[in-house]
Order: C-alpha cells, then sequence, then structure tokens
C-alpha cells in the first residue's frame, strides 16, 4: 500500500502511456488510433512533470518576498511541458487532417481495407 | 492475434522502464541544471516567475524552434486539407442553438480579454504566451462553431502569425546587433514583480501569445472549412 501512496503519479503516468500504445497497436479505426496517441502524449506529460516534483515545494514564482528558492519545484519539466502541450494539438490536428483524407479517398476508416500503399 | 502481440510487447517495455524509474524516486530533490535558474533568475532576468525565464530567455533558442514546429504542423494541416475556394460555400449549416450563439455572442471579448491577460502577465504569474495564446484560439473555436456571420479569414491569421514570429526573431536579432549574442536582454530589468520589468520577455511572450493564438485559431478554421 505504501508503494501505491508513494508512486501514484508515475503509476498513473505510465498508465496513460500503455493504455495509449495498447490503442495504437490493437484497435483498427484510425480515429481511435489517433485518439491513443493524445492518451500517450498526456501520459508523458504527466510522467515529466511528476518527476520535477519536491515534497511540500513551492512553484517556482517569486511572488511574494519571503519565498526561498531551496524549496521550489523543478521549473525544467514545466517549461519542456509547457510547450510540448501546444505542440501536442497541433500534431493531433495535422494526423486527423491525415485521417479525412484518408476517409475521402477510401471511404473507410478501417486500416485492414486501407491498402492502396501497403508494401 | 494483435492484442496478444500488443500486450506482450507492452509486457516487455514495463519490465524495461521498471529499473530505470526505481532510481528516481518520487518528490526528492533531483535539480541539478535548474539550481543556477532558481538561484540566480532575479539577479540575471528580473522576472518572478522561474519557469518563463527559462522558457523564454534561458532556453529562448529552443522555444523558437519550438514554435516553428508549430508553424510547420499548420502549414502541413493547411496544404493536406487543400481546396479549391468553390467547393466551399454550396453547402447549407445548421442552425446553432440560442444558448450558443448568445454564449458567442457575449463571451467572445472577455475571452479574447483573458488570453490577453494571461500573456501579458507572463513573467509574474502562472501562464504566458503559449497558454494565453490557446485561450484566445478557444474564444475562435467558439466563433467558429456559431457565428457564422463573424467570418474571420485565415489569410488574416496568417498573416498576424507571420509578424508575430517575424518580431520574435527581429528582438533576438536587436540582441545580437546591441550586445554579442541571441536573445540578450536588452531592455532595464526594472523592479521585481512590476509589470513593466524583466527586460524583453513581456514582448516577447506578447509576441508567442499572438503567434500561438492565430495559429491554433488558423487551424480550427481550416478544419472547419475545409472538410464538409
Amino acid at each position: 500500500m505504501s508503494f501505491l501512496n508513494a508512486n501514484t503519479y508515475y503509476i498513473a503516468a505510465f498508465g496513460l502511456i500503455f493504455i495509449g500504445l495498447y490503442i495504437v497497436m490493437a484497435k483498427k479505426n484510425l480515429v481511435k488510433v489517433v485518439i491513443g496517441l493524445s492518451f500517450v502524449d498526456s501520459g508523458i506529460n504527466l510522467l515529466l512533470i511528476s518527476i520535477g516534483y519536491i515534497k511540500g515545494g513551492t512553484a517556482p514564482i517569486f511572488s511574494r518576498p519571503g519565498i526561498s528558492p531551496l524549496k521550489m519545484v523543478d521549473p525544467i519539466p514545466q517549461a519542456l511541458v509547457l510547450t510540448a502541450i501546444v505542440i501536442g494539438v497541433a500534431v493531433l490536428a495535422l494526423a486527423l487532417s491525415l485521417v479525412v483524407k484518408l476517409y475521402q479517398q477510401y471511404g473507410t476508416l478501417d486500416i485492414r481495407k486501407i491498402r492502396g500503399l501497403k508494401w | 492475434m494483435r492484442k496478444i502481440i500488443a500486450l506482450i510487447f507492452l509486457a516487455i517495455l514495463l519490465w524495461g522502464i521498471t529499473k530505470p524509474v526505481s532510481r528516481i524516486p518520487f518528490g526528492t530533490n533531483k535539480i541539478k541544471v535548474a539550481e543556477h535558474y532558481i538561484t540566480k533568475d532575479i539577479t540575471e532576468t528580473g522576472a518572478a516567475n522561474v519557469v518563463t525565464s527559462v522558457v523564454v530567455l534561458y532556453r529562448g533558442f529552443d522555444t523558437l524552434g519550438e514554435v516553428t514546429i508549430l508553424f510547420i504542423a499548420a502549414i502541413g494541416l493547411a496544404s493536406i486539407l487543400y481546396l479549391p475556394r468553390k467547393k466551399v460555400s454550396d453547402e447549407v449549416l445548421e442552425e446553432s442553438s440560442l444558448i450558443l450563439r448568445t454564449g458567442c455572442r457575449f463571451l467572445f471579448p472577455l475571452i479574447l480579454l483573458f488570453g490577453a491577460y494571461i500573456f501579458v502577465h507572463g513573467h509574474l504569474t502562472p501562464g504566458g504566451g503559449f497558454q494565453g495564446g490557446a485561450i484566445i484560439a478557444s474564444g475562435f473555436a467558439l466563433i467558429f462553431l456559431s457565428c457564422r456571420e463573424r467570418v474571420v479569414s485565415t489569410v488574416k491569421l496568417g498573416v498576424v502569425e507571420s509578424l508575430a514570429g517575424m518580431t520574435f526573431v527581429a528582438v533576438g536579432l536587436i540582441g545580437l546587433a546591441t550586445g554579442g549574442y541571441f536573445l540578450l536582454s536588452f531592455l532595464p530589468k526594472g523592479t521585481l514583480n512590476m509589470l513593466f520589468s524583466a527586460g524583453i520577455i513581456p514582448v516577447i511572450y506578447v509576441a508567442i501569445g499572438f503567434k500561438v493564438g492565430s495559429e491554433l485559431a488558423g487551424i480550427i478554421g481550416n478544419l472547419m472549412e475545409r472538410t464538409q
């Protein structure tokens, strides 16, 4: 039980990543594959943020005079995730536009029936 | 069959990942590089928010690359979904509901104001150009959903986005010309926790806010207009 309590955020992050990877590998509908990719995206963001966390730490902002720099959480993962979220949205939209074009071409979203460019 | 292979692959991945992750225990202090950023932040950049000074100054070149990825994704989406104009307009759209239309008219200016507040105060409070730009794009999503009479031209959004990107690069190049390196903070640092402080950080974050907002609004507009 103490293992679960100590590692809740890691377990949730890897749970999201593994659920996303399973969807990408096992599902046959292309929209579901794109949803799986966004699951992996959120899981990795949560993992980076939880690696940077320090117990009892404050946000890395000098909003009041009395805040000590020694108690702040790591600002670098937060800076990385901040841009990664917006980029994730743009890349998701790009993937969805490819799915739209495939549907217009083949009239289906099932990857077993889309056989045009398979090697 | 696919599902069994996928589960076996995930089990191998889980087995391989537990060992490195068990070396980084949750909640302990692992700061090495960021110690410089945290302790020297006030004297070197003058921004109250350490995350903002990492994004805009210490790793500013990296942020320029990330903004470029966003730009390339938007261009790729527009070129994949490219349609000739005449095929777009002959569709008859369903009327949106009264709640959505009224909410759109009432909320759109307020959403723009809130997004602008978020990215102008990026160096003082949690927030900044990326978050404020995403909020502004959500306002434009409301416009594209219901208030179709307020036509938002994707060409104008593209002009705003290019001007904001050029502002970012130009501010960096002024630093290169005056002080010797790209993205040098050549403006005065001011007093901590004031709106006009922290050198070039607010200028760059306002540019990023405009760029991200117009870029995401353009993505939504392309997806709405060209996929019917």
